[in-house]
């Protein structure tokens, strides 16, 4: 795996500084003068969702840890903030409890619920909350050496489980979810002014997130987690806990999750089972396949361009996205494992094959190893191969 | 007393369905390490077979039989062909494998809906599944009694065919060790389909089993899907003993669970026991000994 972090050093910083100020402009001076206030608000969605990219990215490109479940994160972030910005219109409006409970006969705020009226809570709380039930979850199951399929599933039952008890609790909404916001946190919401400065946020979290995995990527625990992936036991017999290093992993994607939700439900103005169970949760896997699960901003693009394909197509011709989802994860996944991001190497690869006769060490054969991270004895070539 | 013997029968109900949902996945899952989620809509498509199988007959209890033999073929040809067409290419890579199958399944889903459209599809129960039998003071429906059967009549099936005929060996070969049992002369090709078609095809005869109890929708594999991931975890890799016992001890949890609490608090309890489960056995209930370091 040394090319790829000599790839990674490669770049001088001077290079990532000027990628995150052409970022920057883009979403801070072009996106708002171009779009409308409704597109405007749909690219702060599609930011939500690649933000939560950016995570799945570390922990599934980067650690190997395929997982199925980042929609209970997003959930509790979001579920988080729903309770609170209801609170919050309750309060302005001197009602003891949500209009949603008036409605459904509940006259008394549950506990669970008051926590969450006051702002620095709930923010703690989405800070904190999906970590540690991260945390436990990834302790539970890393320190057993529960892994591959086995952690897949049990993330993914998770989601289901966190999705069906929404579903059950009249208390938090039940199947409709959450909705009707009136302000975020004291500004109005029905103020386009406003919902631009929520894609401001949006946006400023992305930077700041794709800062982080950069930091981390680079660094040394970046590139443990990448041994981790490829020579587990290897790691394990240098002296290190492969556990640790995936729980934090894991933990990070699961915070970047939990604050991508708590700006998705202002953004979309709702937040229901729908949005976090099963489906959605794998649905957000499909972006970092196509835009390059081993690289830094691969995921990001990949989850906003389909978020975008999605909503374009979606429009047009209702039923065919599901069709065109179905087969781009069977290509993608299967197929071109390295994603769009690979696409490039690989051909550049194959051409410096041909006409320098250098080794498989091109910039493709990373790509495509650690596209594949369940088998680690086989060779580069192997792989190459196989592909 | 009535009431623990109800939930008792509850539970072996839910158990006996997510067993048979559970057998093929776990079969196939053993035999290659793969996680087929396209499963759930080849339970589906059992569900649909018998839709159809029922336009054609006119009593309800022939179709059932006629269907439960079409709607294994089906569930077994899809299986065959997607390990054919996809699964085969990538053994090596179990979590994409996993993804694959994933898009396979959304595929035959919205397939679905284009067929026969998004309402939910009812299929007639024959005459003599109608009403119910009193066990010790507990009304159990007759549908539910022809389920536990059936499951039971496939995993004594099942269970013969692995241990006494050829292929039956062949397959248990190739799952403990599969270049010792190619370099015995074992195709593993053949074996790795015939197993996708046996696994599959027992998803089909859930599937058909499955409109007794509820009505069709192409959203239906996907509810059972989970519950039978669950059980193949616990039951361990591709043991007909641990998938029985882990379906039974899933049903009979989820029922008890379900009784005292609600059906929502039942489900995130049950995910919490298997996880303090894992700490204990991390490979499940039983495994397949094998001579590979995996």
């Amino acid at each position: 795996m040394t090319t790829l972090v000599q790839r990674w050093r490669a770049h001088s910083s001077l290079t990532t500084l000027g990628g995150f100020a052409v970022a920057a402009i883009l979403l801070f001076a072009v996106a708002p003068a171009m779009l409308s206030d409704f597109r405007l608000n749909l690219l702060a969605k599609f930011l939500c969702f690649a933000i939560v990219a950016a995570g799945i990215g570390l922990a599934w490109g980067r650690g190997g840890m395929l997982t199925l479940g980042q929609g209970v994160f997003f959930g509790i972030g979001a579920y988080i903030m729903a309770m609170h910005l209801q609170m919050a219109d309750a309060a302005r409006l001197h009602n003891d409890v949500p209009e949603f409970m008036e409605i459904a006969g509940i006259r008394e705020l549950p506990s669970f619920w008051q926590p969450f009226a006051s702002g620095p809570v709930a923010l703690i709380g989405i800070l904190v909350l999906p970590a540690l039930v991260a945390a436990a979850l990834g302790y539970g199951v890393f320190k057993r050496r529960v892994k591959g399929t086995y952690f897949a599933i049990l993330s993914q039952a998770l989601a289901a489980a966190l999705a069906i008890l929404l579903t059950g609790q009249q208390k938090i909404g039940g199947f409709t979810g959450l909705s009707d916001f009136r302000a975020f946190f004291g500004f109005k919401l029905s103020d386009p002014t406003n919902r631009q400065m929520l894609f401001f946020i949006a946006a400023g979290t992305l930077l700041v997130v794709v800062a982080l995995v950069r930091q981390l990527m680079r660094s040394r625990y970046g590139e443990l987690l990448v041994a981790v992936r490829d020579q587990e036991e290897r790691v394990r017999f240098l002296g290190y806990d492969p556990a640790n290093v995936k729980i934090v992993a894991y933990v990070v994607a699961a915070f970047f999750a939990g604050i991508a939700g708590a700006l998705f439900t202002p953004i979309v103005g709702i937040i229901s089972p729908a949005d976090i169970g099963v489906v959605p949760s794998i649905a957000f896997i499909i972006g970092v396949a196509i835009g390059g699960r081993t690289t830094l901003l691969g995921p990001v693009l990949g989850a906003i361009g389909v978020a975008w394909a999605q909503t374009a197509l979606s429009e047009e011709f209702p039923s065919s996205w599901t069709y065109l989802q179905g087969v781009l994860f069977i290509v993608v996944v299967g197929f071109i494992p390295a994603g769009l991001a690979g696409v490039w190497p690989m051909l550049k690869g194959a051409l410096d094959s041909r006409f320098r006769r250098t080794a498989p060490t091109s910039p493709a054969a990373p790509a495509l190893v650690a596209a594949s991270t369940e088998l680690p004895t086989s060779t580069t070539q192997e792989k190459v191969k196989s592909c | 007393m009535d009431v623990l013997i109800g939930q008792l029968f509850t539970g072996l109900s839910l158990g006996s369905i997510l067993l048979l949902a559970a057998l093929g996945l776990s079969l196939t899952f053993g035999q290659m390490g793969v996680i087929n989620m396209a499963h759930g809509e080849f339970i589906m498509a059992g569900c649909y077979t018998t839709y159809v199988v029922q336009k054609v007959f006119s009593s309800a209890g022939v179709s059932l039989m006629v269907s439960l033999l079409i709607g294994f073929l089906v569930g077994g040809l899809l299986g065959a062909a997607l390990e054919m067409g996809l699964i085969r290419w990538m053994y090596d890579r179990p979590l994409d494998t996993l993804l694959v199958t994933f898009g396979v399944g959304l595929v035959l889903q919205q397939l679905a809906r284009d067929i026969f459209g998004a309402p939910a599809k009812n299929v007639l129960v024959p005459e003599w599944l109608g009403g119910g039998i009193t066990i010790m003071g507990a009304v159990v429906p007759k549908t539910r009694i022809f389920i536990l059967v059936l499951a039971v009549v496939a995993v004594t099936t099942l269970a013969t065919v692995l241990k006494a005929t050829p292929l039956g060996r062949r397959i248990r070969a190739v799952v403990q060790n599969r270049g010792l049992a190619e370099t015995s002369g074992v195709s593993s090709r053949v074996t790795d389909i015939s197993t996708f078609f046996i696994g599959s095809g027992l998803a089909g005869v859930a599937g058909v089993a499955l409109t007794l109890i509820g009505s069709t929708s192409p959203t239906i594999g996907q509810s059972y899907l989970i519950d039978a991931f669950l059980v193949v975890v616990i039951g361990g890799l591709g043991q007909i003993k641990g998938t029985v016992i882990a379906a039974f001890a899933l049903g009979l949890l989820n029922s008890y669970i379900e009784y005292s609490t609600t059906a929502s608090i039942a489900k995130v309890i049950v995910f919490v026991i298997i996880v303090i489960f894992l700490q204990v056995r991390p490979q499940g209930l039983f495994t397949v000994r094998t001579r590979s370091l995996a």
